[in-house]
């Protein structure tokens, strides 16, 4: 075991599995010579080459384009894009195409790509470096879509993604780079090796794409999460003493829906919270899923906590972001409902 | 076994700066063909240099603009006003007065002289290095400070990263964090003018690196196939955060020599030139005002200073670089020709300098008065809500009164944020 932060245990996933299987490649802005603007790909072009390790030109349909032409030649490409704000020039690549080659040619080809991209908020980077645009994937057939929310996770989860069969988008809240944040910038940051998810083995893990885990377990709610939120969540839930089971979901597409029902179904009640927008946030269909699945073991209504429908605004960066303030007014408003029957 | 082939970039940490890839022309050396000449006669622009200054700091060739004195002196000092107010923000964001700034060292030619070489009415789309034009068209500092600052005068209302101004009064658009997208809207806005049968043009500028992106295509495309009346740029300062020119596919070919593939004229200019740039701008824009066509520019220039305040440039280029860069300093060439011409002196310019630099101390102590970070006056955080459509939705009310019960909660649990 080793402590890492997020970076770190990215890293060390792709330095895990560059060692063993020789068709992963490394391709992205900066992410040769220069180790990556977040210092992911560190050290990696030295060690495995710039055969395998490609700086690539800044086009963002190039590079999902082009890692698409590789997986179908035998690699495994491993794509970085820079910020998940700038992925949307390669959205036509990812949604016509990396999600449907499999489909359309009847399982003869298919593109095994993981694309990775840092984001969320928090980092003072204004509307072009803040956004989680998760939900526009999951709402795409084919690709399945992942995040982790600390460096265990993180490893494992990149190299099941990478060793896998089908295309993952690979979202890294950035704010939890470095260590887990309660929400309060106030604060001095934490770093993970103080958090014992910053304990993370050196070889070979894998954490399986679809699985949820229970974070904390309670009795009064359900908090249902991922990515940065998740900390926030248990901060809020220890700021009004409310023993709420919490599940980061970190992965959205395939999701495990029985770790998530078997949860509201004993306490039911349930708060779903993510820093995306509101509006068409995957909270939509998180709770979709429960309203269908719990309804009857339902004792108020689910309340969703979320990013304003707004751009992400520089200067109001925090009265913007889904703080524990705005989880525990959710998390209040649950508690107090009395359910419909009473 | 064929390899894949990897960008050679020159010099990296530690090696001797060696520009011997650039390829120049001497002053004076390149044909200046009539301003409504076919396109398809013009390739040889897309690949010399046009150079108007030689190193003996005198004005050369058929591209001299023959600018007056005064027109030169006013170049000047727009030059030396955009470089000295990046160094003072330069340094206010390492005090931590501004959270984030992208300077222009050594590109500065490049915004002002374009800029000076249009009208007025002419429809600028930047990216995010081009804060020249603010001062070619006099946008007061203090307005541009304000938006550094995202404080109660701030033209963006807080949403925007520093330097992302814009001035609709002033026709510069707003900066995009998004790259190039700028590009086929300015052939847009150009198309407009020629279906309004209005006499204004448009001009945009991409960094080499942002040329990779599909928009770039988009724009010279529908410039072409439209003739739109707009003048396409690629400031070519040979780095895109740590990636050399080679990697947009500047290796094999000079950037103008994407346009003539597209049908467009084209022309690679020395871009720490303001002589040349001037005139190279003013031949475009007679050819798109004229319905003549859309012209492709590549500015050879050099990013002196690191991308950003987030970037260390020392990290994978040699740090004496700019000293060894061949087309030398665009602020240094202009005085030096000034001199020549007995127009200028090294005492004006230093009184020069004096005096802009005061005028920046000036602006930045009145900007600090309407907000800093640290201390108010604070936008209104209503202010989120508003523009995100014409009109605000009922939903986003509701999330407004939402963000008034959370600071309420904030506050009583002492969560207040940072500048609260
Ligand atoms: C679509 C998109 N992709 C990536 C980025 C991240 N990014 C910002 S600036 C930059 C480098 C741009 O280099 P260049 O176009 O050469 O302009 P320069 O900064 O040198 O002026 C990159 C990769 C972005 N802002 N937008």
């Amino acid at each position: 075991m080793a402590r890492m932060n997020m970076i770190q245990a990215l890293n060390s996933a792709l330095d895990v599995t560059m060692a063993r299987h020789r068709n992963v490649v490394v391709i992205g802005e900066d992410v040769g010579y220069f180790g990556g603007v977040f210092r992911v790909t560190e050290g990696l072009q030295k060690k495995y080459g710039d055969q395998r390790v490609l700086d690539s030109p800044i086009a963002e349909g190039g590079i999902v384009g082009a890692a698409i032409g590789m997986a179908l030649n035998g690699l495994k490409p491993v794509a970085e894009i820079q910020f998940a704000d700038y992925i949307y020039p390669a959205i036509d690549q990812i949604a016509s195409e990396l999600a449907r080659i499999r489909y359309r040619s009847a399982g003869d080809f298919s593109c095994p790509v993981t694309i990775r991209a840092p984001c969320g908020g928090g980092i003072r980077g204004g509307q072009t470096h803040s956004q989680s645009p998760e939900a526009l994937f999951t709402h795409v057939s084919g690709v399945q879509v992942v995040m982790p929310a600390n460096p265990y996770d993180a490893k494992g989860l990149l190299i099941a993604a990478i060793e896998g069969d089908n295309p993952v988008l690979f979202f890294e809240p950035k704010r939890i780079y470095n260590g887990p944040f309660d929400g309060n910038p106030n604060k001095p940051a934490i770093p993970w090796s103080e958090h014992p998810k910053g304990e993370v083995p050196e070889g070979h893990y894998t954490v399986p794409i679809g699985s949820a885990a229970t974070v904390k377990t309670g009795d009064d709610v359900t908090i249902i999460t991922y990515g940065t939120m998740v900390f926030v969540c248990e901060a809020a839930a220890q700021l009004l003493g409310i023993d709420a089971e919490i599940i980061d979901i970190r992965s959205m597409s395939p999701l495990d829906t029985a770790t998530i029902t078997a949860s509201v179904k004993r306490t039911g009640r349930c708060v779903i919270a993510h820093e995306a927008t509101r509006f068409s946030g995957f909270g939509a269909e998180l709770s979709a899923t429960i309203q269908e699945e719990c309804f009857w073991h339902l004792e108020a209504p689910i309340q969703r906590v979320a990013g304003w429908d707004t751009p992400y605004p520089h200067a109001f960066e925090w009265e913007y972001f889904p703080g524990p303030a705005r989880v525990a007014l959710a998390l209040e408003t649950v508690m107090e409902s009395k359910g419909a029957t009473e | 076994m064929p390899r894949l082939h990897v960008p050679v970039t020159p010099t990296r940490p530690g090696d001797t700066p060696d520009f011997s890839y650039v390829a120049l022309s001497a002053a004076g050396a390149i044909k200046r063909p009539r301003y409504d000449a076919r396109a398809l006669d013009l390739d040889f622009l897309a690949t010399g240099l046009v150079r108007v200054l030689d190193d003996d700091h005198r004005a050369k060739g058929p591209w001299d603009p023959k600018l007056d004195a005064e027109t030169l002196r006013s170049g000047l000092r727009n030059m030396l006003l955009t470089r000295l107010y990046d160094e003072r923000l330069q340094r206010t964001q390492r005090a931590g007065t501004i959270p984030f700034y992208m300077r222009s060292y050594g590109e500065e030619a490049v915004a002002v002289a374009q800029c000076m070489a249009l009208q007025p009415g002419d429809m600028l789309f930047p990216s995010y290095r081009q804060q020249g034009f603010y001062m070619v068209r006099g946008r007061p500092l203090v307005e541009l400070m304000c938006q550094l600052l995202s404080n109660t005068r701030d033209m963006c209302k807080g949403r925007q990263l520093p330097v992302m101004y814009h001035w609709k009064e002033g026709n510069i658009f707003s900066i995009s964090g998004n790259l190039t997208t700028q590009f086929p809207q300015a052939v847009g806005w150009a198309m407009a003018a020629a279906i309004k049968e209005e006499p204004n043009i448009a001009a945009s500028w991409v960094g080499e690196g942002s040329s990779a992106e599909a928009d770039f295509h988009h724009a010279l495309l529908f410039a072409s196939v439209y003739q739109a009346p707009v003048i396409l740029n690629v400031v070519n300062n040979q780095w895109a955060i740590s990636t050399f020119q080679g990697y947009a596919g500047g290796e094999q070919r000079s950037f103008a020599a994407r346009g003539p593939g597209y049908g467009i004229a084209a022309v690679r200019v020395d871009g720490n030139d303001f002589l040349a740039v001037h005139a190279v701008t003013s031949w475009a824009a007679q050819r798109a005002r004229a319905g003549a066509g859309p012209t492709l520019i590549e500015l050879v220039t050099y990013r002196a200073a690191a991308h950003s305040t987030s970037d260390d440039p020392t990290r994978y280029r040699p740090k004496n670089d700019y000293e060894h860069w061949p087309l030398g300093d665009p602020v240094e060439r202009l005085k030096q020709h000034l001199i020549k011409l007995k127009e200028w002196s090294d005492a004006q310019h230093d009184a020069l300098s004096k005096d802009l630099d005061g005028q920046v101390a000036a602006a930045w102590k009145e900007a600090c008065r309407f907000g800093t970070m640290t201390e108010g006056p604070w936008l209104d955080a209503h202010l989120m809500f508003e523009d995100v459509y014409a009109e605000l939705p009922a939903h986003l009310e509701r999330q407004a009164e939402a963000l008034q019960r959370e600071q309420a909660l904030n506050a009583r649990l002492g969560l207040t944020s940072a500048k609260d």
